[in-house]
């Protein structure tokens, strides 16, 4: 209860301070945001989609771990732990596709450029579908649990061959993003400590819901495994 | 005698043995293989239409290329798993060879089916779309020929996959697209390369992308197939 409103008030802060934060050329002041040449205001969004998109692979890369672990001790506990974790992720993937679209169209001009890093995060979207897909397409708990920790792990192996493909095919389509061409983000101490709480904020709040939902699921299992002795005896 | 060697044999044997009954009971129905022809033919003649007298950039035909080869592999490839559970003999496999020589010996029909796709879309192509010519033979074959085993290696899995599920015809694309996109875009890429007459040197890069594409992927299957194929 208590951690909840803290990560409430928290969260408030957060959002606060990143919307309101002066940005200026040359930062005097504590509390001066630096001025990023060519995103200017819309750096804000830094704030909130970043966290999105480090927590749609975060999310992805748990439900892999916890798929592993259903596997070697095929605990069902573990399955709804998996698939949680995958429904939050692809909310979160939903979401920094979302903002990272309109963070493109007002930097780069348009919508969506197929941007090596807009690609692999719809990539992902692709494969939390497909995940979904195929655990609404198998009836028998066990295999449907079996079968989509299968195929995160396959997912999860085949993903990083995008890191080394996109640059040969796009580079000569495709002007650099911003953020490429200067490596790094400049940012000064106080966007730091923004970013990074936002980022901790961020995962407080997935780490609430995915405990959430992993509980209401146990208590459906249970309620259903009563209900099955209930009707044998 | 060759029946009881495939049963109690070695593991090669095994592999083997899987492969000429799929291949045997392929050759009765003829289900994967005319659908994999018809796909090639329909495909290839939709692009011709729409084509009509135009040509059109070696850039665009190469990726056509693929996507011809793509479709018909899903129409295709999870036959010989979900040949298994239609007729309910993958109980008996399980009892009668290790799940490593299934999936080898299924891997192998695989690569022989979609090898054939692969020769036939591409006599096909470049007798009739006129466009389409490749300068640098030499990056096209291995391209093709990576891209076949690729295409194989994904393929298998994600049929074993869906071959426990309900709706296989669909859940197939839908499972196998995120998967084989990164072999996709590489085997677009070199055959663009080869359209364009690049030194073979050039696509080296691509070469080690598909190299290691195909070591992951089967390695990551005979790791994880025992869980797929054992109920």
């Amino acid at each position: 209860m208590g951690a909840r409103i803290l990560l409430g008030v928290w969260l408030t802060i957060v959002v606060i301070l990143g919307l309101s934060l002066p940005m200026v050329a040359q930062p005097q002041q504590w509390y001066d945001l630096p001025i990023i040449p060519g995103l200017e205001e819309k750096a804000r969004i830094i704030f909130f989609h970043v966290p999105t998109a480090w927590l749609s692979v975060v999310a992805f890369i748990s439900s892999m771990i916890y798929g592993i672990r259903y596997l070697r001790r095929r605990n069902p506990e573990d399955d709804i732990k998996s698939a949680s974790a995958a429904g939050l992720g692809f909310l979160f993937c939903f979401l920094a596709t979302v903002t990272g679209a309109i963070w493109a169209k007002f930097s780069w001009g348009t919508y969506w450029n197929w941007d090596p890093r807009q690609t692999s995060i719809f990539v992902l979207l692709l494969i939390y579908g497909a995940y979904f897909a195929l655990r609404s397409a198998v009836e028998v708990e066990e295999k449907k649990a079996a079968l989509s920790a299968v195929y995160a792990i396959i997912a999860a192996v085949t993903m990083p061959f995008f890191m080394f493909i996109m640059p040969r095919i796009l580079a000569s389509l495709h002007p650099e993003p911003i953020l490429n061409t200067q490596g790094k983000v400049h940012m000064n101490i106080t966007m730091l400590v923004v970013f990074l709480s936002s980022l901790a904020g961020f995962t407080g709040l997935y780490y609430w819901m995915w405990r959430l939902q992993v509980r209401m699921r146990l208590i459906e299992l249970s309620d259903a495994q009563k209900l099955g002795e209930h009707s044998r005896g | 005698m060759r029946q009881h060697e495939s049963v109690r044999g070695s593991w090669g044997s095994s592999v083997l043995a899987i492969l000429r009954k799929d291949w045997q009971s392929e050759l009765r129905t003829r289900y994967a293989i005319s659908a994999l022809l018809m796909f090639v033919i329909t495909t290839i003649s939709i692009i011709l239409f729409s084509l009509g007298s135009e040509g059109a950039p070696a850039e665009v035909l190469s990726g056509m290329l693929w996507v011809v080869i793509f479709f018909a592999a899903m129409s295709g490839l999870s036959r010989t798993f979900v040949m298994e559970e239609e007729r309910g003999t993958a109980m008996t496999l399980q009892l009668l060879a290790p799940p490593s020589a299934v999936y080898f010996g299924k891997l192998l029909f695989n690569l022989v089916l979609i090898a054939g796709v692969n020769l036939l879309t591409v006599a096909l192509y470049s007798l009739f779309i006129n466009g389409f010519i490749i300068k640098t033979a030499s990056i096209f074959i291995i391209t093709i020929t990576l891209g076949s085993i690729g295409f194989a290696a994904a393929a298998t899995i994600i049929a074993a996959i869906i071959a426990r599920a309900s709706t296989k015809g669909t859940l197939y694309p839908v499972l196998s697209f995120p998967i084989l996109l990164p072999l996709l875009l590489t085997v677009i890429n070199a055959t663009r390369l080869a359209a364009e007459g690049a030194f073979f040197e050039e696509a080296y890069g691509e070469f080690q992308i598909l190299i290691s594409y195909i070591v992951v992927v089967i390695a990551t299957s005979f790791i994880v197939f025992d869980f797929v194929w054992k109920d």
